[in-house]
């Protein structure tokens, strides 16, 4: 990178916070998925002054630009996929302002998720979306992103708890959009931007709800002998009336590696399990509890745990937001998909995916938020044997074709990023894709900000290796190491 | 051939001619404050509405789409009208999936349809919008008005989950999708919510459906001044209890509602103990299991009676209809009682609203208007001016009344819209209170949805 970009960067933001040397670059090169993209330098801006200085300078001298929050994404959003400058927004941590009357916060956008719930604890209140990253994941990376999490199924995702925002637009101009009140007037932009991955500009200040604790959460571990008899049991879960919290599948092959890492006590033979969490006024929350276990008994559950205590849900929790970090144990690597499909299809996607899992030579681990028909299935394998790359990455694609196939999505939280760019014109036509850049042309003219980002044909740097014909699937089948616990990055 | 008849032979020619018409009296259904369209058009599909686009675009046409005209009146003057583009051909429900809680419904369909279909199956959508038996799913999208029920469900951008539609220079598109989770691409179609038909012809609505509840509750609280029902209000957001709906209703709404029956719905009579023209009442309604429903009556007696009610009246099965349709239908009742009726949504913070309840009566006696409020506790004030007449002097006083209702929701950080008005006040006020630091953004949203400015122009904000 031009040196004088660089002094002028470190004349922004100080020599300290300024990394350029290839050594330093290299974490920043990854994120949660299997991407990379190295970015040119790396800048750590102070507040939002800094932020807007930076972007005037990277848009006087062409430079591309792309804002990261921890790195934990899954596919490749905060990743500097043209090189350029990454702008780190780790300190502008500082929750700005709480509301407890009125339920709402203002917080910069490099405030880990968990942390604004645990500020907000001793009102009663939290912050509902709660991604599995949540205890590392940044609010400003999850405002890109549209972040959903286990509780979404009854509390929304990002999008439905951002009032307001902050932005620095790539000419610099700095403009609140939304605000703090509901019904803000005109277009609804904060809806428009929540979920942009960064692609229209940087956020520097979130306006946020506060949710308020339920009166009572009961967590019901219901296990099955087969995956079917879970899946059937979302299915009558759905359309019974009841809506958990709650509601995440975790199949057999996964309970064994979570278990064998986290020991919380979850059968490690079972087939399936539901961990499905109600909520509410003690009376509702105790009923619905009832009908749940009520309804996996009748889908042949043979047991329904229910937790006696917040910290026996919290274990129970605990591993399930661990699942991709236990899986990072046993493979190398691992490529987590995020398709959507419909809660009546779950049952023969869930057979669909093993079928493909098979065809490549893997055991698919299956870990997600079933309440919300959002899979997550988890292909571990090994990158330096290009083989396991490109059939992880192939059968990734057969079912992501197969939801979309069903009705479905493509991601239904992770974004789409550089991992599921060239999967788009799957979902979206020609002529969709095209409206969609002019909204990007609109905000980000120049293409500086996080270009060969969602839509399909970027050039790249930055990569995602996909060889163009598959190599035979070699056995055995799962790659297993006993590499060291991987962070858990989803 | 004069412009308009050769407009009309192309319309006919894409629509069918029985589907076009000049005839004034058919074109005055359409009127928008006062205001004639050149012609009227009533397209069979998504192709079809992109045909006459590329038409009108070609022409500069100005173009407004419409289905059930119920809400027409929101909204500044067009700029110019030349083409009515009704959809309710497009009335079509395509895809319904009960098992997935999703429903996929076109455009032109009309809501109460749609929620027929759905209570068949014991599932719902939390839309309770005035002229609720007329409107459209796509008016109801595109009008962006509210309901009660957004207490406990939110607002349509919580339960949209994707549309299609038609952009002004003749592109058919969609966002979303139609599972309940999806962050592929942008949302352009929260972007349409509330747009008054300005970004494109919305074509297909998915939403998220709701079960029905297994049983529900009602609950009336009076109070002889605001500020206890605003105690009341902080008081069960301080609670555990989750009701459904949480609305205040000023005396002078309550004595409306006691005296008047909404005419676009049945005749169904309140009860007479229930609502007063002297006292500020609370309405609430709950659901859940019968343990839940004993609770939260209890509880909320408790509370009413704290916060100093001077009754509190649970609302028996049978006649709740009668409370509930009278909320929903405010509008068209407040419009027949006053058809010069100036209503401006406030919305601001929960503690602000006191404020913007002192502003709002002193700015009626100040002006010397009658003023109805119907207050929703997520933060939302409607207030509404009744004049007896609409003479020029009237209208300057509803245009300052406006005017200091929107000055106060400035200074308490919120936000106003002047929603129904009569047309001769819409020259004399910004409907849209204070400009938005943002508006530049919307310019350039707009001009990508509509580079040749032809739909419905001059209606939204700033002049889009």
């Amino acid at each position: 990178m031009d040196s004088t970009v660089l002094r002028e960067l470190e004349g922004i933001v100080g020599r300290e916070n300024v990394l350029s040397s290839p050594d330093e670059l290299q974490m920043y090169e990854y994120d949660g998925s299997v991407a990379t993209g190295r970015p040119d330098c790396v800048v750590f801006p102070a507040d939002k002054r800094q932020v807007a200085e930076i972007v005037r300078l990277t848009g006087r001298r062409s430079v591309p630009i792309v804002g990261r929050g921890a790195g934990t994404g899954l596919s490749g959003g905060a990743l500097a996929r043209e090189g350029g400058v990454q702008i780190v927004f780790s300190r502008m941590n500082q929750i700005l302002s709480v509301d407890a009357e009125n339920r709402l916060a203002v917080v910069q956008p490099g405030v880990v998720n968990w942390e604004l719930s645990r500020a907000v604890a001793h009102l009663g209140l939290h912050y509902a979306p709660d991604p599995s990253s949540q205890k590392a994941s940044t609010i400003g990376g999850n405002v890109s992103e549209n972040s959903g999490g286990p509780h979404t199924l009854a509390y929304g995702v990002t999008t439905n708890h951002v009032l307001g925002l902050e932005l620095v637009l790539p000419d610099g101009e700095t403009v609140e959009i939304g605000g703090s009140a509901v019904d803000p007037t005109g277009y609804d932009l904060p809806g428009l931007l929540v979920g942009s991955e960064g692609t229209l500009a940087l956020v520097v200040e979130i306006t946020v709800k506060l949710t308020p604790n339920p009166e009572l959460v009961k967590t019901l571990l219901a296990v099955f002998e087969t995956a079917d008899d879970a899946t059937e049991t979302v299915v009558a879960l759905t359309v019974s009336g009841i809506t958990p919290a709650a509601c995440e599948m975790i199949d057999g092959w996964t309970i064994a590696v979570i278990e064998d890492w986290i020991h919380a006590g979850l059968p490690t033979d079972a087939g399936a399990l539901l961990l499905i969490d109600v909520d509410g006024l003690r009376e509702s929350a105790e009923g619905e509890a009832a009908a749940v276990a009520e309804i996996a008994r009748r889908h042949h559950a043979r047991e329904v745990r229910v937790a006696r205590d917040a910290r026996e849900s919290e274990t129970l929790w605990k591993a399930r937001k661990n699942a991709f970090g236990a899986v990072g144990r046993v493979a190398p690597d691992y490529h987590s998909q995020d398709g959507v499909i419909p809660r009546t299809r779950l049952p023969e996607t869930l057979r669909k995916i093993a079928e493909i899992g098979q065809k490549h030579g893997f055991v698919i681990g299956n870990v997600f938020h079933a309440g919300d028909g959002n899979l997550h299935p988890l292909i571990g394998f090994d990158r330096r044997d290009p083989s396991q790359l490109a059939h992880a990455l192939a059968a990734a694609d057969e079912i992501i074709a197969w939801c979309v196939e069903i009705g479905g999505s493509i991601t239904g939280e992770h974004g789409v990023g550089m991992e599921k760019d060239r999967l788009m014109p799957l979902l979206f036509s020609p002529a969709d894709i095209e409206l969609m850049k002019r909204v990007r042309g609109a905000f980000n003219p120049l293409g500086l900000l996080n270009p060969g980002k969602i839509f399909p044909g970027g050039k790249s740097c930055g990569e995602i290796h996909v060889p163009a014909s598959l190599p035979a699937v070699q056995q055995p089948a799962a790659p297993i190491s006993d590499g060291s616990p991987a962070t858990s990055p989803q | 051939m004069s412009s308009a008849a050769k407009q009309l032979q192309s319309l006919a020619g894409i629509a069918g001619e029985a589907n076009t018409s000049t005839d004034p009296q058919t074109l005055g259904a359409y009127a928008i404050d006062g205001r004639l369209p050149g012609v009227l058009v009533r397209p069979s599909s998504a192709e079809e509405i992109a045909e006459i686009l590329r038409c009108c675009a070609a022409d500069k046409l100005a173009v407004i789409p419409t289905a059930g005209a119920t809400k027409l009146r929101i909204g500044a003057p067009p700029a110019r009208y030349d083409v009515a583009l009704v959809t309710t051909r497009l009335d079509k429900i395509p895809a319904y999936d009960p098992g997935d809680l999703t429903v996929s419904a076109e455009a032109g369909a009309r809501l109460s349809d749609l929620l027929a279909l759905l209570t068949e199956k014991r599932q719902m959508l939390p839309l309770a919008p005035p002229f609720l038996n007329q409107a459209s799913v796509g008016g109801t999208v595109a009008s962006g008005v509210d309901s009660a029920l957004r207490h406990r469900y939110g607002t349509v951008r919580d339960f949209l989950l994707g549309i299609e539609f038609v952009t002004g220079d003749a592109i058919r598109a969609k966002s979303g999708g139609r599972v309940v989770k999806n962050v592929a691409g942008y949302d352009l179609h929260k972007l349409f919510i509330g747009s008054l038909g300005t970004l494109g012809v919305i074509t297909r609505v998915n939403f998220k459906t709701f079960p029905v509840p297994e049983a529900s509750g009602g609950f009336l609280a009076s109070f002889a001044n605001e500020s206890g029902a605003l105690e009341l209000l902080r008081r069960i957001r301080h609670s555990p209890l989750r009701v459904t709906t949480l609305d205040v209703l000023n005396p002078a709404l309550a004595a409306l509602f006691a005296s008047r029956t909404p005419s676009t719905a049945p005749d169904a009579p309140l009860p007479g103990s229930w609502l007063c023209g002297s006292s500020w009442a609370v309405a609430a309604s709950f659901d859940g299991s019968d343990a839940a429903l004993r609770r939260t009556t209890s509880e909320l007696e408790g509370m009413a009676g704290e916060a100093g009610a001077n009754a509190t009246t649970l609302l028996a099965e049978d006649a709740r209809p009668s409370l509930w349709v009278r909320i929903r239908e405010w509008i068209p009742l407040l419009l027949d009682a006053s058809p010069a009726a100036t209503i401006v949504r406030v919305s601001a913070l929960p503690t602000q609203l006191g404020e913007i309840l002192g502003a709002a009566q002193l700015s009626g006696d100040r002006n010397e208007l009658p003023v109805a409020i119907l207050l929703r506790a997520v933060g939302v004030a409607y207030v509404a001016f009744l004049p007896g007449q609409s003479d020029e002097q009237t209208v300057g006083r509803l245009a300052r009344a406006a005017g200091e209702v929107a000055e106060a929701a400035a200074a308490a950080k919120g936000f106003s819209f002047i929603a129904w008005c009569p047309p001769e006040l819409k020259g004399q006020v910004s409907l849209w209170g204070k400009e938005r630091a943002d508006i530049s953004l919307m310019r350039k949203v707009k001009q990508v949805f509509d580079p040749e400015n032809v739909l419905s122009p001059g209606r939204y904000i700033g002049g889009l």
